[in-house]
């Protein structure tokens, strides 16, 4: 079986289409799918008030904080969706909540 | 149709009567015939009374009901004499088969005025003669083989020694024993 | 070469699954099942099979445990009866809806309560509408038989459904009687290996297995299962017709005991078939016209097969091992019924529940039903259409 390809498969899909056991023959297919436009609240990242102490990174239910060589990069935008938890957590006030996308 | 011997056997928890249905169909299995032992589930208790039942016949048996009309009737414990309807459906020209250390005399007036052939066997005497403990199964075994004639009882000896080599190859001590309790049965049971 | 021996229908099929040696089985007892995980801890202990034997703390584990070996690519099965089946009814479904190929040896037993040990099919039947594979045997050679097919129908690519392979408990499961056993290696070479086209171990293609499927997809995904149990109807005869080139024993969706001219039928599930033969043959002595169809396959369901079989019956009485408290009847009264109206048939039938919790039935109750049935023809009248049989009224 080759890899799934989920862009292929969608709510208008016959059921001919839908693999057996909804199974999808591929990793990671979930960053296909971009569930930050369900984001009502956006946190933005103040750099310069960051220490780099990296508690957000694990707290963030949604994987959107990438870490590069040890360090945390601005949100991924495409996945966040705008929970807050990692501004309530950071120490710092670095991470701030503004209305909207 | 052809002929099935049917057998209902009554024993207590623990006794090994449905042990007993389950070797007599093992060796009538290995002298040729077509077989079925099987237990009657009530209270899985060590005491409660059980049944156990055996068909044993030339051709292929396919009846999965109990045996309500026994040729045959097998008591593992003469104190089930008491609680327990034995004869109940015992064909007349059939027999029942009584471990007792009692007399003939003594068991007939707990059977209901069952006119078949009666038959006792002190399994108790035999078993502590032949084995050093009491275990009823052997004997009854053997008086099963010897009244309802399912198989010749030579075969039946060479079959259990079979057996016997096969399930005690670990203590061969005891085998001699367990043949030595078949073979008095045969003599002892009236 | 088949070899002649005596087992109970446990050790026939616990013999069955060390023939067939799957990966993994995971198990937990529960009587009259008990046995069989037992046999085949005992193989395994003696070095007669490598299967991986997960002792778990309870069915609804032994069945997520066989349901999680199975997607990471292992041929797996279970055993269970009764309660133990009714603990493992979430996995059932996710199972089925998976589409993961697994059996279950299951030997049935009354539901509780009250509680009892003893057989009927209300926990098979309770789980009917599940999407498993059903099959169910007579006595222990056909608790044998169909084990040994079990995985070539389940794993079949156009099936990939779960199987019950199911048999009376204490009837067959306890009961010692004559059976023809098939070489290992002729049990090996008909069963083959297990080769899975996706399996979560699989390192050159992840996969995800039973993700959540929104309204959106839910009946898509519930059709795909629907075509599957569609497709098994022809596996089913496929596999049975390659079984009879190995062991001279002939299996389908169904059998006929002197049914092609029988005026009066009995339809009936499992041990009681036998029983039914011997009614038969006395009744077809003093020339009654007298006719079984043993239901052997009841997932998928043959119905139009049964209406056919059925066609020139005058009337019928469908023998339910279990009562489904719809007021009208049992699950296979309503199915056989449905499958006659379909076809458009005209014979009277009626529905008897039988032998609930162990309740015995005899030669003598049989030869009572065709007479009821004679009586229905004769006067068309029904009467307890939907009735008890050995009840005590």
């Amino acid at each position: 079986m080759s890899a799934t390809d989920i862009s292929k498969i969608t709510e208008k899909s016959k059921w001919q289409d839908i693999t057996p056991g909804n199974q999808i023959y591929a990793a990671g297919t979930s960053r296909e799918f971009k569930t930050g436009e369900w984001r009502t609240q956006t946190p933005v990242w103040v750099a310069e008030k960051c220490k780099q102490c990296l508690l957000c990174v694990p707290v963030c239910p949604d994987s959107s904080i990438p870490v590069e060589h040890c360090e945390r990069q601005d949100f991924d935008y495409d996945h966040c969706k705008g929970c807050g938890i990692c501004a309530k957590v950071c120490p710092f006030d670095s991470i701030t909540m503004k209305e909207g996308q | 149709m052809s002929q099935t011997v049917e057998i209902r056997w009554h024993g207590r928890g623990g006794q090994g009567a449905k042990t007993a249905a389950l070797l007599l169909a093992d060796v009538a299995f290995k002298t040729g015939m077509h077989v079925q032992g099987f237990p009657e589930y009530g209270p899985e208790r060590m005491g409660a009374p059980i049944t156990a039942y055996n068909r044993i016949s030339d051709a292929p048996i396919r009846v999965h009901s109990n045996i309500y009309t026994p040729q045959y009737v097998a008591v593992v414990d003469e104190t089930l004499l008491e609680s327990v309807d034995v004869t109940n459906g015992l064909r007349e020209d059939g027999a029942i088969i009584i471990n007792t250390t009692q007399p003939k005399e003594a068991i007939l007036p707990h059977l209901k005025g069952y006119n078949g052939r009666v038959h006792t066997l002190d399994a108790k005497k035999i078993s502590l003669a032949t084995l050093g403990k009491y275990y009823p199964n052997s004997p009854m075994l053997a008086a099963v083989v010897a009244i309802t004639r399912v198989m010749e009882q030579e075969a039946f000896l060479r079959e259990m020694e079979l057996s016997f080599q096969h399930k005690f190859a670990k203590k061969p001590e005891v085998i001699h024993g367990n043949m030595e309790a078949l073979k008095m049965t045969f003599k002892e049971v009236q | 070469m088949s070899i002649r021996e005596r087992l109970s229908g446990n050790e026939a099929v616990a013999f069955a699954i060390r023939q067939i040696n799957p990966d993994v089985m995971p198990a937990f007892p529960i009587t009259p099942s008990t046995e069989i995980p037992q046999y085949v801890a005992n193989y395994i202990a003696n070095g007669k099979m490598d299967t991986e034997f997960i002792p778990v703390e309870s069915e609804h584990s032994s069945m997520s445990a066989t349901v999680g070996a199975s997607a990471a690519g292992a041929r797996a099965l279970t055993a269970t009866s009764s309660c133990g089946m009714a603990l493992m009814w979430e996995e059932l479904y996710v199972a089925a809806s998976n589409r993961l190929p697994l059996a279950l040896a299951l030997v049935n037993r009354a539901l509780s309560g009250p509680i009892n040990i003893n057989c009927d099919h209300s926990d098979s039947m309770g789980a009917r509408d599940s999407g498993w594979l059903q099959i169910y045997a007579e006595n222990n050679q056909e608790a044998y038989d169909n084990m040994l097919q079990a995985f070539r129908i389940s794993e079949h690519k156009d099936v990939r459904l779960p199987i019950m392979i199911c048999q009376d408990g204490f009837i067959t499961s306890h009961a010692v009687e004559n059976i023809e056993l098939l070489e290992d290696s002729v049990v090996r070479s008909f069963v083959g290996e297990y080769e899975p086209e996706n399996y979560l171990l699989n390192p050159e293609q992840p996969i995800a297995v039973g993700p959540y499927a929104v309204s959106n997809y839910y009946m898509e995904t519930k059709m795909g299962q629907r075509t599957a149990m569609n497709n098994a109807r022809q596996v089913i005869l496929d596999i049975a017709k390659e079984f009879e080139a190995i062991s001279g024993r002939r299996y389908g969706f169904f059998e006929e005991y002197q049914l092609a001219d029988a005026d009066y039928a009995i339809l009936i599930i499992g041990s009681a078939a036998g029983t039914c033969k011997d009614a038969i043959d006395a009744l077809r002595a003093e020339g009654k016209k007298v006719g079984l169809l043993k239901l052997r396959v009841f997932r998928p369901f043959p119905a139009e097969e049964i209406a056919a079989a059925l066609s020139h019956c005058k009337s019928i009485a469908i023998m339910d091992r279990c009562d489904s408290f719809s007021g009208n009847g049992g699950p296979l009264g309503a199915e056989v019924s449905q499958a006659l109206y379909n076809a458009h048939s005209t014979a009277l039938a009626v529905n008897y529940i039988y032998g609930l919790g162990g309740r015995d039935i005899r030669v003598e109750d049989f030869e009572d039903i065709y007479s009821r049935l004679e009586t229905i023809a004769e006067t068309g009248q029904v009467t307890d259409q939907y009735d008890y049989i050995g009840l005590r009224k």
